[in-house]
């Protein structure tokens, strides 16, 4: 029935982009996810796709022009990544407060300085707290699928804020995978049409959107804001659920890979979680009680979820492809560990930070975390809870 | 064109409603009235506008004086803002996607902050990439609605917060940006250079231009400010008169490349009559800086030169 094709992580979300067929495309090339828009391009020439390319000169104008014609009604996406993002920040914002449902393909690459081009976390961190919905996918696949959920989560009337779907750079973006893919068709019965209630393009009713908007109201809207944001976990849920009955692929807020009789728990997002699960099987080979937590929805948090997921865990180490440079920990170790403390659960937890500028991570590096978590529970000692993996200076250990 | 520019403005309800909070003897919501007044009754607009005093004073949450629809986002960006409406238009219109099959036209407003400065890349691209929109560019001289800072708009001398004329520096270092000409560089269909003067025909027949010429066009128009030029709130419309006839700001189209200067004084009135009412340029009337006066009555002659030059020769051309 479903169609597989050998694609890359790019092509899987510029193929996905193209059954999707929005009205309007901005984007601006950056490695990694250049392909993305020059794919994309190539569709608009060949008139495989309805959509308006707007070929802007930066991404700040990427995410305006985006922002522009979501706000207009039509249905708009971008690709981006590392200084991209960086670069469109200001308007990242403008666009959840506009509470417009635009969708970013965000390929995962450090942020400058100094300039690098592979694979870290830091460019989706620098906006964890945009009011964006942030899906993270482990694989090609993945990618896809989120990408095809992607639309009718953000435009879900309980929601209405925009989302993108993260990909690690060149890891899952430039390798070639065996994917599935849904028949045209389909997706666009899946996704339907946008309709949005109030837009600029409406000539019998028009708006005014973006007020300058001070203390006797940005309180409750931004409020508003945060509701949606809580909103977006169960309407991310019932998309799951249907797109599972579709295509048999099941997901959730996150994936547990053998933690429920786990001893030691890694925590981490995208393609790291393959190596993990590698791991962990080896390690089971060994009779060790290995467990892996692979975070899907980063935004909306599911704090909840994971802190009760991870209770009956002796030890959890949480895998940060970014350093957040504030002396305490990485980002996704802070709202797991806070998470835990607000329902009350107490795990020894250690914050890792790794693969920074697209150092390798291998499974030996994996290994070394589970093998570190073995001696905490052996010990009951975590000496330095905010520890740096597969890095060569040791001074920087203590 | 025939047309009776009384019976427009008495028969036309004004599009940009009263109830802003702009200051009284501003420059700006003259020109936003106007310019909407070029839209035919039966059409729709989407109007983008880059923050500066025009968005905070007319939309303020809950209120707003756009009955149009209007979008403000940031800035540096009512240029790229608008482009993804129209290419929002143009896309949904294609595919049959729009109920109401109105005729829309796009205009942007910026101040010269937002469009000769930190939006120039944004404009730039929008008018390059060929948008079917409109750019108005409000250009009060300076950083208004952050109090007065200079802009590559303000005019040399000029004495603004950040380039306050002091005991060794003199005011504003540097000549103004000619951004007319910038935008005339883009090989635009239609760029003009207007004021709100008189009875407005010179504004109201640039802006009709503007906005019902296809393809991206451009217009720069003068909108003093009594709080940043130092001026009675009362002569707005004869600073206005003064830079048109000192020829400070010339008033000019430019229509597929061929100048036609607009309005040619019949006296060409020396700069002094403009600069002498605007307490940003006082401290050039104290004696001793007769130098100042002169040199920028040197500017505005060279540049007024060029512009008759311009005229003669892309006329001669055709
Ligand atoms: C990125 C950014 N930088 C600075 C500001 C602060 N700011 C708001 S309006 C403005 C000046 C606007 O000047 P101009 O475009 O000339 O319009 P005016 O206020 O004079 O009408 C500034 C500096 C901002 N809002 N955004």
């Amino acid at each position: 029935m479903s169609i597989r094709e050998r694609l890359s992580g790019n092509e899987a979300a510029a193929t996905a982009m193209k059954q999707i067929n929005p009205d309007v495309v901005a984007a601006f090339p950056i490695t990694p996810s250049t392909e993305i828009p020059q794919y994309f391009s190539t569709f608009v020439s060949n008139g495989a796709v309805d959509t308006e390319f707007v070929a802007v000169e930066s991404e700040h104008s990427a995410m305006s022009a985006c922002i522009g014609a979501e706000a207009a009604g039509a249905r708009a996406m971008t690709a981006t990544s590392a200084n991209g993002l960086s670069f469109m920040w200001e308007m990242i914002y403008i666009a959840s407060s506009l509470r417009l449902p635009i969708v970013m393909s965000l390929v995962n690459r450090a942020v400058s300085g100094p300039l690098n081009i592979h694979n870290d976390h830091s460019d989706a961190m620098g906006v964890r707290d945009a009011g964006w919905i942030m899906l993270f996918s482990e694989s090609n696949q993945e990618a896809y699928d989120n990408l095809l959920m992607a639309h009718r989560i953000a435009e879900h009337k309980d929601v209405l804020l925009p989302l993108m779907v993260c990909q690690d750079g060149f890891i899952t973006s430039h390798s070639i995978e065996t994917i599935e893919l849904l028949e045209d068709d389909k997706v666009k019965e899946f996704v339907g049409t946008y309709k949005p209630e109030h837009y600029l393009l409406n000539s019998k009713e028009p708006i005014s959107m973006g007020p300058l908007d001070l203390q006797g109201y940005l309180f409750e809207h931004k409020a508003q804001q945060s509701q949606a944001m809580k909103n977006a976990k169960k309407v991310i849920l019932e998309v799951a659920e249907e797109f599972e009955k579709l295509t048999g692929r099941k997901y959730g807020l996150f994936e547990e890979y053998k933690l429920d009789d786990a001893d030691v728990a890694i925590v981490c997002m995208n393609s790291t979680a393959g190596t993990t699960k590698f791991v962990v099987d080896e390690l089971r080979k060994k009779g060790i009680k290995a467990g892996l937590l692979k975070v899907r929805v980063f935004r909306p948090f599911p704090a909840e979820e994971i802190a009760k997921a991870l209770a009956n865990v002796k030890a959890v180490a949480v895998l940060d492809k970014s350093d957040s440079l504030n002396g305490a920990g990485g980002a996704l170790f802070t709202d797991v560990t806070s998470g835990m403390y607000v329902n009350n659960i107490h795990v020894p937890t250690v914050s890792y930070i790794y693969g920074i500028g697209g150092r390798d991570t291998k499974t030996d590096d994996i290994e070394k975390v589970y093998n570190d978590l073995l001696e905490i529970v052996e010990t009951g000692k975590i000496d330095n809870p905010y520890r740096h993996l597969g890095l060569r200076t040791k001074g920087a250990e203590k | 064109m025939a047309y009776n520019l009384k019976e427009v403005v008495a028969t036309r309800p004004s599009r940009f409603s009263e109830g802003h909070k702009m200051c009284a003897g501003c420059g700006a919501p003259p020109v936003a009235r106007m310019v909407l007044r070029a839209l035919k009754p039966e059409d729709h607009a989407v109007i983008a506008n880059a923050t500066g005093c025009m968005e905070v004073s007319t939309f303020t949450y809950p209120y707003t004086s756009w009955t149009d629809s209007y979008i403000h986002t940031a800035f540096e960006n009512a240029g790229s803002t608008l482009s993804g409406v129209e290419a929002a238009y143009k896309s949904l219109k294609k595919q049959g996607k729009l109920q109401e099959d109105t005729h829309t036209k796009f205009i942007a407003f910026g101040g010269d902050g937002g469009t000769y400065d930190i939006g120039l890349q944004s404009l730039s691209g929008a008018l390059e990439r060929g948008h079917d929109l409109t750019y108005v560019c409000y250009d009060n001289g300076a950083y208004m609605n952050t109090g007065i800072q200079r802009s590559s708009a303000t005019p040399k001398f000029a004495d603004t917060t950040t380039s306050p004329a002091g005991k060794v520096i003199p005011g504003k270092a540097q000549e103004r940006k000619d951004l007319t000409e910038i935008m005339v560089s883009h090989h635009l269909p239609y760029v003009a250079q207007s004021i709100a003067m008189t009875n407005f025909k010179d504004l109201y027949e640039k802006s009709e231009k503007a906005i019902y010429t296809e393809g991206p066009t451009f217009l720069n128009v003068l909108a003093p400010c009594p709080r940043g030029w130092g001026y009675a709130t009362e002569d707005l419309m004869q600073i206005n008169k003064l830079a048109a006839d000192t020829c400070y700001w010339p008033l000019y189209e430019v229509e597929n490349g061929v100048y036609k200067i607009t309005y040619k004084p019949a006296k060409k009135l020396p700069v002094e009559e403009f600069l002498k009412p605007q307490k940003r340029f006082k401290h050039m009337f104290k004696p001793g800086n007769e130098w100042m006066i002169e040199e920028f009555q040197r500017i505005v002659d060279k540049r007024w030169n060029e512009l008759l030059e311009l005229e003669e020769l892309t006329n001669k051309e055709q």
